[in-house]
């Protein structure tokens, strides 16, 4: 029992009235990965965050090293040995390489004053030792998100911590890093360090590490080392169903062109983008984060607009330069990052629902209230949003009633291209099939839908075709007989082979 | 351990929604917060009356009244402004440029009237500057407004210098010094009665309204919704402007006259009145009833000092010191009540070690004075 | 992990460092101007009143940049400056043998007693900054006239010694120019040779992070309130002596001047950017211009009107130049 250096009991965690932690269990040995797996909303973060001490549970305990031990903050967990890397990036914009790794630690002199020469020494020789080639006096504001990452990674390694938790840390890495940091993982982990490992890439688990815990809605699914376990057994612990039934997506014939895309360019964040999308489709966009994917889908419905490039809708050219403009011409995008871009989260479902419609539910500029109400109401039954009444916020759903409200938002504008961007991200698997399904519907009634999604399985099993895109750049076009996750993967993550596709 | 469905998971608590619920009726609306200025008006007027036989004097309140209305209708703009999250800290300049860039025409022999247009179509072009800075360019309002603050007030005195302009004809000064016809309603108050309606219900009654809750809510989740932010925020800014040369007019109307320091650091009173009226300082949030509410709040607390002669700066300690504990003590409680977190030890020190300065700066305060002013 | 193209290092610098050389350019570009016109302005004598005209901007201004690198901003330094010296001449009319130095030091703490009470606020009692120092505005200015009962102090009722104070030169300059350099080479030295100083800017840039990388972030903003109020009591002991005179409207609006020398000099409203050096290039800017005016024989009613357009030309340059380089 005693060779665990760290030990969670029944770790419970609610946030206002929504339990999203449900006496989860946890265990760590010091020299192991330990690899923690579930779907987006299923917990992982969540738990993370209270080993670090940025939450604190509301039930269960937590035993380091033998002792029971509670972090009021992040600084407790830090001076106890534990290190993270969270999913959202922490960096700071303002600061250069070389502080952002040693922010709030800078190697002082005898005096007290900070040692800036010693500093970039550290830091320099610390990004060499992870094989990472970054300019020390560049403040993070100017770095690529690969970068960033790397720079967090540089940051995490710099604390020599017994326990490291790496959330995420690949997303954004091309398979060269990512090679290089399992490397420096594996020589952690030899020197004796306690990591904990979050990722998607069920490969990679595979290759890095020694065990497994299986969360599943909050809730505690079980432990077992990746020596026994197949990839199959994963997925149907994680998800609780086999995949098969999760993509429905029903072929439907291809009608004319609804959106066609050429050359699109905004230089630095992507270059040249073209393709086509036919009514009835349903196009899949796979690549890395920060491959300019949304960037791409932003410029199309003119938040950015992009800056050379034509769009053409239904055959006829047309300049987009603000959402309404994009509304206008039959588009509609429900945007990968749901509170800040999808939500109004402190105001009301209602509200939610009718403010693309707005007008529609207005005379003159004065709102009908009964009008509104009605087609809110309408439109959140038709979608099976779950909540109390109408009128609830919408920053009390889950994830998922969240999403169901952003799709019925978008979905009254009855548009005729409608782009998702991560459209089951962070939702439970329940929603998840429901989002599918619909999307599967809608197609075949004649809508044209632009995906981006980060899961693989996702993309192969609803496109129909799969653009893939690395670093602002197409790489590859599938159709969905070709595809393959390996095809998809070794597109994504290697360099931009000579000459563009298609 | 059992895992349950993902489906039974998501029924827990909630179910589908059954029934459109009816939208809140206006008395649901009136919040808690509304209903605390209501009971505090009440404490001031009861307490006032009991202190000053002057003050539920019609004749005086009547004149009270229209010495606050300027402020009033430049809040009803900024109402509009702080709920979507900005600031306008220019508008008392803007006041004092119209006003003085009025007095400057007059002066030099422009009808009065035309003067007035001249001044009203002035503000309503700087309040456009502001907000073209501040939507299209994209600047933080605070700083443009700033930098308007000290423009639009620089160019009042480079218009009047040390001067005064004065000799207004009476048809002018009734828009500030006037009564309705028959009866003690000033006609200041009447204007600023109407356009207080108009406002409220701009903002709680139209599509324009939802939008400006929206941008303040979330002005990214605005912007992908197809709201026109950048517009809504320049009409905004000018409406501001719009109003803040109509004060500049009624002031003027009232002293009978210019000078170019009118209204100064009356910006900061609009704020006040908007802020305590529980209008939300980050955006999203705040009703036109409570701003309204607040302005007579302040008003007639100003107005009952100054009958218990408390000389109009000391007042504003009153005044700031409700600012700040009207979001100070709701913040506080919540502390206490929500996570019932442990007192630290250190924290514990930290506290003692503040009341101590404190106490020792109130005892330096006080001893310090009594020593030179008894002399 | 090679090929990771860092976009043009060198550039991204250079424009971060525009700032300051810009608004040197401008300074000298304008002082030419001026002397052309004036050959007055070129005088040893009205460079050293420069130099005594900003001196005490420059110590506020030092202070609110730092309020306002962490996303912050302090509206009461006026006031505070105004019933610090009020305070403080009270205690020099009452009893003028008292030693100078400790006056400083009087009027250092009682600025940090009211800068503390602001800080608390701010930071413990999570009141946005410009709600709780527009509220302090307010009530340190009510309370000068409490305190004075609406009376002043004038010169003949304050020592000379503490006259001399601001203006004595036994190190060659004024004192009050020493005083300022001094103050300004610390909060240099505090910015960016101690851990509390880069955490000023980490809390600024991102406040979460800060949070996560074990920043105390409340203690931080708490300690940039309490400095502007030192800074503030230290301004109010050298305007007192300066001008001779403790008035209830002393420094009235002066909040302004201090937040414009900050963002001329470079120092973002949105917090985690701002150098010692920019700021201080910003106040001589806006001294110049006070300087300038009367010298050209343009109105000095054109004072305030320049201060407003300098700042909206330093936003609107500023924003500019981040367009066009992230446009390329």
């Amino acid at each position: 029992m005693t060779d665990y250096c760290l030990e969670l009991k029944d770790i419970t965690k609610r946030f206002s009235t929504v339990e999203v932690l449900h006496g989860v269990p946890f265990n760590l040995r010091p020299g192991e990965v330990h690899a923690l797996l579930g779907e987006n909303g299923a917990g992982k973060s969540t738990l993370i965050k209270v080993i670090t001490g940025v939450h604190q549970p509301d039930g269960g305990e937590i035993v380091l090293n033998g002792e029971r031990v509670h972090f009021n903050d992040p600084r407790e967990s830090r001076e106890a040995g534990i290190a993270a890397i969270y999913q959202e990036l922490s960096l700071f914009p303002d600061l250069d390489v070389a502080e952002n790794i040693f922010v709030g630690r800078q190697p002082t002199t005898r005096g007290g004053l900070i040692h800036w020469r010693k500093l970039y020494a550290e830091a320099g020789k610390l990004l060499a030792s992870l094989g990472v080639r970054l300019d020390l006096k560049q403040k993070a504001r100017h770095l690529s998100i690969a970068q960033q990452q790397m720079v967090e990674i540089a940051r995490a390694f710099s604390l020599h911590a017994r326990i490291l938790i790496m959330d995420e840390p690949t997303s954004s890495l091309t398979l060269n890093e990512v090679a290089d940091l399992f490397r420096l993982v594996r020589r952690l982990r030899d020197e004796g360090t306690a990591i904990i490992f979050i990722s998607h890439r069920l490969e990679e688990l595979f290759e890095l590490a020694d065990r497994v815990t299986v969360l599943r809605d909050g809730y505690y699914v079980g432990t077992h080392p990746l020596s026994e376990v197949t990839r199959d057994d994963l997925i149907r612990l994680m998800v609780g169903r086999t995949i098969s039934n999760l993509f429905p997506k029903q072929d439907v014939p291809a009608g004319d062109v609804a959106l066609k895309v050429e050359n699109l360019s905004y230089p630095g964040v992507f270059e040249n983008i073209s393709f086509e999308l036919r009514k009835g489709e349903i196009l899949g966009m796979a690549g890395l984060v920060g491959a300019g994917r949304t960037d791409v889908a932003r410029a199309i419905f003119g938040v950015t607009p992009p800056t050379s490039g034509s769009i053409q809708v239904a055959g006829q050219p047309v300049q987009i330069n603000s959402p309404q403009e994009a509304i206008r011409l039959g588009l509609a995008y429900v945007p990968e990052d749901r509170q800040a871009h999808g939500l109004i989260p402190p105001m009301s479902i209602t509200a939610n629902l009718s403010l693309v419609v707005l007008e529609q539910c207005a005379r003159h500029g004065w709102l009908q209230d009964k009008v509104e109400c009605d087609k809110a109401f309408n439109a959140a039954r038709q979608m099976e949003v779950r909540a109390s009444h109408i009128w609830q916020k919408a920053r009390e759903l889950s994830g998922g009633n969240q999403q169901k409200v952003v799709l019925a938002k978008w979905l009254e504008t009855k548009p005729r291209i409608l782009i998702l961007d991560e459209p089951t991200r962070g939702i439970d698997v329940g929603t998840k099939a429901a989002v599918h399904a619909l999307m599967s519907k809608l197609a075949a009634e004649g809508m044209a839908i632009l995906m981006i999604s980060s899961e693989l399985p996702e993309v192969l099993g609803m496109s129909d075709r799969i653009l893939v895109m690395r670093e602002g750049r197409m790489t590859a076009h599938f159709t969905r007989a070709e595809a393959t996750q390996e095809k998809i993967i070794s597109a994504a993550t290697q360099s931009v082979s000579a000459g563009d596709v298609q | 351990m059992t895992v349950p469905s993902s489906a039974e998971g998501d029924t827990l608590s909630k179910s589908l929604i059954n029934a459109a619920a009816p939208p809140r009726t206006f008395l649901a609306r009136f919040q808690r917060w509304e209903w605390m200025l209501v009971g505090l008006i009440v404490i001031v007027v009861a307490l006032n009356t009991a202190l000053s036989p002057y003050f539920l004097d019609a004749q005086n309140l009547s004149r009270t009244s229209s010495d606050f209305m300027e402020m009033g209708i430049m809040m009803l703009a900024m109402v509009f402004i702080i709920i979507t999250g900005g600031i306008d800290l220019s508008v008392a300049s803007n006041l004092g440029m119209c006003a003085s860039f009025m007095g400057w025409l007059f002066m030099a022999g422009v009808d009065i009237w035309i003067a007035a247009l001249a001044a009203l179509a002035l503000g309503t072009f700087a309040g456009f500057v502001n907000g073209t800075l501040v939507a299209r360019m994209k600047l933080p309002p605070l700083v443009v407004t700033l930098g308007t603050y000290a423009f639009y007030r620089g160019v009042a005195y480079v218009l009047l210098g040390d001067q005064a302009a004065r000799g207004y004809p009476e048809a002018f000064t009734y828009i500030g010094q006037g009564k309705l016809l028959g009866t003690l309603l000033p006609f200041s108050v009447a204007l600023f009665g109407v356009l207080a309606v108009v406002f409220g219900l701009v903002l709680h009654k139209t599509t324009f309204g939802r939008y400006l809750f929206a941008i303040g809510n979330n002005e990214n989740a605005s912007v992908y919704s197809g709201v026109p932010v950048a517009r809504i925020k320049v009409i905004i800014f000018t409406v501001s402007g719009f109003m803040a040369a109509l004060a500049g007019l009624v002031l003027a109307a009232r002293f009978g006259s210019t000078r170019p320091d009118i209204g100064n650091g009356l910006e900061l009173s609009v704020i006040t009145a908007a802020v305590l009226g529980g209008v939300d300082i980050n955006g999203g949030a705040g009703t036109m009833s409570g701003a309204v509410l607040s302005l007579f709040l302040i008003g007639l607390l100003r107005f009952g000092m100054g009958l218990l002669n408390i000389q109009g700066q000391v007042q504003g300690v009153v005044i700031g010191l409700l600012l700040i504990l009207s979001i100070l003590l709701p913040n506080v409680a919540h502390t206490f009540s929500g996570s019932g977190r442990k007192l630290q030890r250190h924290s514990l020190w930290a506290i003692i070690a503040f009341v101590v300065v404190f106490i020792a700066f109130v005892a330096f305060f006080f001893w310090s004075r009594e020593a030179v002013l008894i002399k | 992990m090679s090929a990771q193209t860092a976009p043009r290092p060198h550039r991204l610098r250079a424009i971060a460092r525009f700032r300051e050389a810009g608004i040197s350019i401008f300074i000298l570009i304008l002082g030419a101007l001026v002397a052309l016109r004036a050959p007055a302005f070129l005088t040893m004598t009205n460079f050293k009143d420069i130099l005594l005209n900003i001196s005490i901007l420059s110590i506020v201004a030092l202070a609110q940049a730092m309020v306002i690198i962490t996303h912050g901003i302090d509206l009461s330094v006026s006031s505070m400056i105004g019933l610090v010296a009020m305070m403080v001449a009270f205690v020099m009319k009452q009893s003028p043998e008292f030693p100078v130095i400790t006056v400083v030091l009087l009027g250092m703490a009682l600025g940090a007693a009211l800068g503390a009470l602001n800080g608390v606020v701010i930071s413990y009692g999570k009141v946005p900054p410009i709600i709780a120092t527009l509220g302090t505005l307010s009530i340190y200015r009510g309370m000068v006239f409490f305190y004075s009962q609406g009376t002043w102090i004038n010169s003949f009722e304050l020592p000379r010694s503490f006259k001399l104070l601001s203006k004595g030169t036994p190190l060659g300059l004024p004192n009050m120019v020493i005083i300022a350099l001094v103050f300004a080479a610390l909060v240099y030295f505090f910015l960016n040779y101690t851990r509390t100083g880069r955490d000023i800017y980490a809390v600024g840039s991102n406040p979460e992070a800060a949070q996560m990388a074990g920043i105390r972030r409340q203690r931080v903003v708490f300690l940039v309130y309490l400095l502007s109020g030192l800074a503030s009591g230290l301004a109010a002991v050298l305007w007192a002596s300066r001008f001779e005179s403790a008035q209830t409207n002393t420094a009235l609006g002066f909040e302004l001047q201090t937040v414009a020398a900050a963002v001329v000099g470079g120092v973002s409203i949105s917090g985690g950017v701002g150098t010692v050096p920019g700021v201080l290039l910003g106040a001589l800017l806006l001294g110049l211009i006070e300087n300038a005016l009367p010298l050209v024989r343009i109105s000095p009613f054109w004072q305030l009107a320049a201060q407003g357009l300098l700042i909206l030309i330093a936003v609107v340059v500023d924003n500019l130049i981040a367009r066009s380089a992230k446009g390329k």
